[in-house]
């Protein structure tokens, strides 16, 4: 297995992903001898893992059982230890698209946080592509050089420890695109601008602020980006459900016995609603919103270099 | 191939796009081609041999001609107003008539020039707010200075253009939903996928730019064979087309029972000519059905001359024996021609087939017309376990359906039916907020993991079904019943 090639089986040092149920896995790393715990019983590498198919169902010891899946970037995202706010799966899907990034693709990156952008990139631009990523942080640049290397993917980039608005990327002239994510943008264009290839190179700036879009947009401008354009995009997610709502009592026209009003037999409620008299609820189908959901991550500037 | 080389060159035959601000509109790039494009007339020969992305300037005679890169003249404090409530709009304030205007157009004065004219004879200008005096030049500019700029096509590109221009086209899935598909389905080198859509070649070009040519594609499609008229767009080189294999839906269920064979296929019209055509300054692939014959025909059995040539007994001379017999030749070659195109195509059927079969795909990725659930419910029989698989719906309620099936029927987990909302900015100091107009609905995912499909215990199947859903605890008692 690797992020960036499936396998079909668990083999000793793979990073494979524990499927509990609802929206409840987490990451681990597979070793012989070693074991997992999970609220379901112990988990057996040895045995219960390596050698077995990626999607296999493991009974756990106390007799619950799990699912073992293939790591992707997408699952990484959802379970990778945070050493910083991330980026999700839906930021990451429309900057991959807007950058115009597909294997063999150039691409920088500042800052490297956690590693959720990088894993998506790396993934993408594989395998003749590279990632240059660029972190202030030197433990953060570090845990990432780790687990790039875990992933087996760490020929596909470069982490360097370095300040991207006073060093840059360090390199010149050859990038497809340049992403950056860091408190403010509007110091790192010129960095980005020779970062990039001559001409055509794409940039994406990711500020939860206006007031850093604002500026950054006035920087792209003045070194000379064209196709300038802000945009937000926002992950609406719907709960299947079966509803049921009560048929209210609304009494009787006249003292005769007839039913009125809601009645199953009347043309307007043949079809889907499948009223049940007996217990007085209708019952349909619904995509339910969630009662919580995410209202802003940040805004996103893409423009390019002409 | 390794990006970050030397930008590319418009060259003659490309599928270019040419983009005026928000617009772009798809051609061909061919010598002595009117093209039509926002209000304009004009031939491409001048842009071939220029780098994608430069701006023309279409001259007098129709052609394009790059754009010179013009110092904005510095604007010193001009004369200025500080609200409206003097200035009235009776329609009155610019002096110069069409006509006037027209014959600047005609006299061959650039645009520029012209709104220079247009803002010294406006009465209210000065009047205006800077702002405003901002957002009438950026009006004025955007109807006479006419820029055009030739873009290279690209997933972005094209999905935009879609979106606007022909969104019926494409099942109205708009650009960003197309982008969460590819990530949510994992698309890149290396995989094997499995692509069914109805979106004129849309996805398939977008599957196939992050697959980068690397691993391979079986489209699945109805009818008589698919359309990829959008796919043509991307340009892509010759040698990823190799891996792209093509299987019709009418023989999924055979293939599924084991009753596949390509003796059966049945007869349909004529050969599938592959033949372009420029609608809308669009190409398209016009779709003629397949022929197939039920036997392997034999060669010269199958010769059919013209019979009125064989009944025409005037004048019999030396030439029209000739013309006769290289007549003959020639269908006889006609002949064998088809029949290696026919053993061609029964060959590429097996071999999808065979692709197919192993059941070991890598992704699904459903994006059409027809209800979702059939489609899925079959097709994900070829996905291995833990692979994800994403299908579009323009509409929810066809999902809701595709979701309670996908659970009655197990192997799936993670399931999740999402939209997403899209809103673009206009950012400009003291002026920054959300864009006046906005999309109403780019349509529905339905996404999810496979897993091993454990078949025959009906018992495991319920408690996985309700290990997939939330904790009941969590949802609202009064109204909700388990699905």
């Amino acid at each position: 297995m690797s992020f960036v090639e499936y396998g079909d089986t668990i083999k000793d040092g793979d990073t494979a992903i524990v499927f509990l149920g609802h929206e409840s896995m987490f990451p681990v790393k597979v070793q012989h001898g070693t074991v997992t715990q999970t609220k379901y019983g112990v988990i057996r590498h040895s045995t219960d893992l390596i050698g077995k198919k990626y999607g296999s169902k493991v009974t756990c010891s106390k007799g619950g059982w799990v699912f073992i899946l293939h790591p992707t970037p997408e699952l990484w995202t959802m379970n990778l230890p945070h050493r910083t706010q991330i980026l999700y799966s839906t930021d990451i899907s429309i900057i991959t698209m807007m950058l115009e990034l597909k294997p063999g693709s150039i691409v920088c990156e500042s800052g490297t946080g956690s590693g959720s952008l990088s894993h998506a990139l790396i993934r993408t631009v594989a395998p003749t592509g590279h990632l240059y990523t660029v972190e202030f942080h030197q433990q953060r640049a570090e845990k990432a050089r780790e687990e790039f290397r875990e992933h087996g993917v760490e020929h596909l980039v470069t982490v360097t420890n370095q300040d991207v608005c006073k060093n840059g990327f360090g390199v010149s002239n050859i990038a497809d695109a340049v992403f950056l994510d860091i408190p403010s943008p509007w110091e790192a264009i010129g960095h980005a601008k020779s970062a990039l290839k001559a001409e055509g190179g794409r940039i994406c700036s990711f500020s939860p602020c206006i007031e850093q879009v604002q500026r950054t947009c006035l920087a792209m401008e003045e070194y000379g980006f064209t196709e300038i354009n802000t945009l937000e995009i926002l992950l609406r997610v719907y709960n299947v459900r079966t509803i049921g709502l009560q048929i209210p009592d609304l009494g009787k026209a006249a003292e005769d016995n007839s039913s009125t009003g809601f009645d199953s037999s009347s043309p307007s409620h043949q079809g889907s609603p499948c009223a049940n008299l007996q217990q007085g609820t209708v019952q349909f189908k619904s995509g339910v919103p969630l009662r919580e959901v995410v209202g802003h991550t940040g805004y996103l500037t893409f423009a390019t270099k002409s | 191939a390794m990006e970050g080389g030397p930008s590319a060159r418009i060259r003659e035959g490309d599928c270019a796009v040419l983009k005026r601000d928000e617009v772009f509109k798809a051609v061909s790039v061919l010598r002595r081609r009117k093209i039509i494009f926002e209000k304009q007339w004009f031939y491409l020969d001048n842009a071939i041999g220029h780098i994608y992305g430069t701006t023309f300037e279409v001259t007098s005679g129709g052609n394009l001609q790059p754009k010179q890169e013009v110092e904005e003249t510095t604007t010193e404090t001009k004369e200025a107003g500080t609200d409206n409530r003097n200035i009235v709009d009776d329609g009155k304030s610019q002096k110069l008539t069409h006509d006037d205007i027209k014959a600047l157009k005609d006299k061959g004065i650039k645009g520029q020039e012209i709104v220079q004219q247009l803002i010294e004879n406006s009465t209210t200008f000065r009047d205006k707010t800077e702002f405003a005096q901002d957002k009438y030049i950026k009006k004025k500019k955007k109807k006479y200075e006419a820029v055009i700029t030739i873009v290279k096509p690209s997933t972005r590109i094209l999905s935009t253009m879609y979106y606007a221009r022909e969104p019926g086209k494409i099942n109205h899935l708009r650009y960003d939903t197309l982008a969460q598909m590819l990530t949510l389905g994992n698309i890149h080198a290396g995989n094997k996928m499995i692509v069914m859509e109805t979106c004129a070649g849309l996805v398939l070009g977008a599957v196939m730019e992050r697959m980068g040519g690397y691993g391979s594609i079986i489209q699945m499609y109805p009818g008589g064979g698919p359309v990829r008229a959008a796919t043509s767009c991307f340009g892509f080189p010759k040698p990823f087309f190799d891996s792209l294999h093509e299987f019709p839906l009418s023989k999924v269920q055979s293939l599924l029972s084991g009753t596949f064979t390509t003796e059966t296929l049945p007869a349909e019209s004529e050969e599938n000519a592959l033949v372009e055509e420029e609608s809308n300054g669009m190409t398209e692939e016009k779709q003629t059905s397949l022929q197939e014959t039920e036997e392997e025909p034999t060669t010269e059995a199958a010769l059919e001359i013209n019979p009125t040539e064989e009944q025409d007994a005037m004048d019999i001379n030396a030439e029209d024996v000739e013309f006769k017999e290289n007549k003959e030749k020639e269908n006889k070659e006609n002949v064998r021609e088809k029949q290696m195109k026919q053993w061609e195509r029964r060959k590429k059927l097996l071999e999808a087939a065979a692709l197919l079969r192993e059941k070991n795909a890598d992704g699904l990725i459903v994006a059409s017309k027809f209800h979702p659930t059939p489609l899925l419910l079959s097709l994900l029989e070829f996905v291995a376990p833990s692979r994800p698989f994403v299908v579009y719906c323009q509409y929810k309620e066809p999902l809701l359906e595709c979701y309670t099936k996908l659970r009655e029927r197990g192997g799936v987990i993670n399931l999740k039916l999402s939209e997403t909302w899209l809103r673009n900015y206009q950012v400009l100091p003291d002026r920054s907020h959300p864009k006046l107009t906005m999309s109403g609905g780019g349509g529905y995912l339905l996404s999810g993991i496979t897993v091993v499909l454990d078949k025959g215990k009906s018992d495991s199947g319920n408690s996985e079904a309700l290990k997939m859903e939330e904790p009941s605890s969590k949802r609202c008692k009064l109204q909700d019943l388990p699905c």
